[in-house]
């Protein structure tokens, strides 16, 4: 352990002893340790290269400024115009166009050819929902002995729902499923935010691949003891 | 004696209300211009329903600044647990009259004779005439900057009694930010005192309404441009707005000096922030844009060049001095709040520097390059 000290070159007054004499020479004569303009090292990673006229601070904010002005005043005019001068959709007046043709955002009930709803109130998505959102409130058909439950009351919380799709992958029947859509839900109460089984019913079999309407082959329509689901 | 206080009280009333809406209109403006020019729509959804009918008024929004007055009103006065009364109280106060009281000199027409405006009050006003400003002060300038430096107390006061160490850092920036801007502030303005020889505002502006070599108007911009931008930029550094709004730089210091006060209490550090931006205007328009002056327009109309005459009755001519004096406002004030909405913030040390290391000189070098012409100009015509 040696505990000398260490007198730096350059900044030693009295430390002349410990100055080798040839550096000391070198120093007198001024000759540059380095060449500084071949290699200047940067204060750190990314310090500003900037030129004298972007240094000179001015006319570099004047073009900032003329940027902004330019944009406002491009979109003012498209605004007095009578064009739209934003991009913000204005929801829930408008409805983006560009939603994802794999966005899931809403659920529809299937329906049978007859128009009610496939679901047989079996309460498997309720029961996996983890949200615990879906609440169904079954009702009994005796005219119907395929399917004599069916939902007297079919409603979704969104509110609460994440969306997750375990209603879509529980359900036994295929009555359940999400479309690239969003429910209209701006609103100021919760209460209103809950989405009833008639906001639902709003499938539209003629454009469904899975589920032609009416039945491809042009069987007849099954009520009563056969079902309808494949 | 008594028309001389109605007048006097009108024209204070008048300033005060014009100055309280501009405020509060510049609330929306800014709102306003910054979505615009963010590709944005900005506030638009407060209405006033018009009683009995579904008929909602939303005018582009501009309801938005008195639902937030409103807010502002009601909500619960809330104040830290350790804090000095006096001083917490009195801080939104120190801030916000120092900033109305500056306008008070500042001249917003030219002459009013009110009874040649309405004949019936002839034989009441004698034929008198006011200046229309409501105190044409002999120390006008001066006046301004006194005035003008009682907000730094204001913001040490807030920052110093809310007891917090935020509040208690945006105090001292806020103070010695607005010191060192206040010092380049006086220096640029002092050129102009050396051109027009006077520190009376209203005869600053007098100065300004003729024309120089029969092409520019003599306004002080023309005169000083360099200080024109010098006053611009110590102006909103004085006022604590983006760039230079480092004592309340919400990234670092929460709100900064006010970041302990709630509801109108921190509404009025708020206001006297955009009633700065319509007074900044103001005093620039008097100093640097001529005033109330258009070129060629005197008190007895328009003499165009070419000996054109375009006689206007006093009632006309009245109205277009307020006018011009209000759109030249309203210009700067667009342009206060553009630079805001376009630049990036200083950084605290970038800043004094920016005080110290370049405006200052720079206001220093332009004051002697004046000083020397202005003698030069004075010993040739002597």
């Amino acid at each position: 352990m040696s505990a000398e000290p260490r007198t730096p070159l350059s900044e030693s007054s009295s430390g002349a002893a410990v100055v080798p004499a040839a550096a000391l020479v070198q120093l007198q004569r001024g000759t540059p340790r380095y060449d500084a303009t071949a290699y200047r090292r940067k204060a750190y990673w990314n310090a500003p290269t900037m030129t004298w006229w972007e240094r000179a601070y001015l006319p570099e904010i004047l073009r900032g400024l003329s940027i902004t002005t330019g944009i406002f005043l491009r979109n003012l005019t498209r605004w007095m115009t009578g064009k739209k001068g934003a991009i913000t959709t204005y929801y829930p007046e408008e409805r983006r166009v560009d939603y994802a043709p794999r966005n899931r955002g809403k659920h529809i009930l299937t329906q049978r050819p007859d128009g009610t709803p496939q679901c047989i109130a079996c309460n498997m998505c309720a029961t996996v929902c983890p949200a615990k959102v879906i609440e169904i409130e079954a009702g009994f058909d005796a005219k119907d002995p395929a399917h004599p439950k069916y939902p007297v009351r079919f409603e979704i919380d969104y509110s609460r729902c994440v969306f997750c799709g375990l209603c879509i992958e529980a359900c036994p029947e295929d009555a359940i499923r999400m479309e690239p859509d969003v429910p209209n839900l701006a609103s100021t109460d919760r209460f209103d935010m809950w989405l009833t089984m008639d906001d639902m019913l709003t499938w539209n079999p003629r454009q469904d691949v899975a589920k032609p309407y009416p039945p491809k082959g042009g069987a007849p329509i099954a009520r009563g003891d056969v079902s309808s689901t494949p | 004696m008594l028309p001389d206080l109605l007048v006097a009280v009108m024209f204070i009333v008048a300033s005060v209300v014009g100055l309280m809406s501009i405020g509060g209109l510049l609330t929306w403006v800014e709102r306003k211009q910054a979505a615009v020019m963010s590709d944005r729509i900005g506030a638009n959804r407060a209405y006033i329903r018009l009683p009995f009918t579904n008929i909602k008024l939303v005018w582009l929004g501009l309801f938005h600044g008195m639902a937030d007055g409103l807010k502002m009103l009601f909500k619960e006065d809330w104040k830290p647990r350790t804090y000095d009364q006096l001083t917490y109280t009195l801080a939104p106060y120190v801030v916000f009259t120092p900033v109305l009281l500056v306008f008070a000199v500042i001249p917003f027409g030219g002459m009013l004779d009110p009874g040649q405006l309405i004949p019936a009050l002839a034989p009441f006003f004698g034929g008198r005439t006011y200046p229309m400003q409501i105190a044409d002060l002999d120390p006008g300038l001066l006046i301004v900057f006194a005035f003008s430096g009682l907000t730094v107390l204001g913001t040490m006061l807030a920052g110093w009694s809310s007891d917090n160490k935020f509040s208690l850092l945006g105090g001292l920036r806020a103070g010695s930010q607005m010191i060192s801007y206040e010092l380049v502030m006086g220096l640029t303005v002092m050129g102009l005192i050396l051109i027009f020889g006077t520190v009376q505002l209203r005869g600053m502006v007098q100065h300004q309404s003729g024309m120089i070599w029969g092409v520019l108007p003599a306004w002080g911009i023309f005169y000083q441009p360099l200080a024109a931008v010098l006053f611009l930029t110590a102006a909103i550094a004085e006022n604590k707005r983006i760039p230079f709004d480092l004592p309340e730089a919400e990234a670092e210091l929460v709100s900064g000096y006010f970041t302990e006060y709630s509801g109108m209490k921190m509404g009025l550090f708020m206001f006297a922030e955009f009633v700065e931006i319509a007074i900044i205007g103001a005093l620039f328009t008097t100093l640097f844009l001529g005033g109330y002056n258009l070129p060629y327009m005197s008190d007895a109309g328009f003499t165009l060049p070419g000996g054109h005459v375009v006689a206007m009755g006093h009632g006309v001519v009245v109205l277009t001095q307020v006018l011009v004096f209000l759109l030249k406002v309203a210009v700067l004030c667009v342009v206060q709040i553009q630079i805001r909405w376009s630049l990036p913030r200083f950084r605290y040390d970038q800043m004094l520097k920016f005080a110290w290391k370049l405006l200052l000189p720079v206001s220093l070098a332009n004051l002697s390059v004046t000083a020397v012409l202005v003698w030069l100009q004075q010993r040739g015509t002597a």
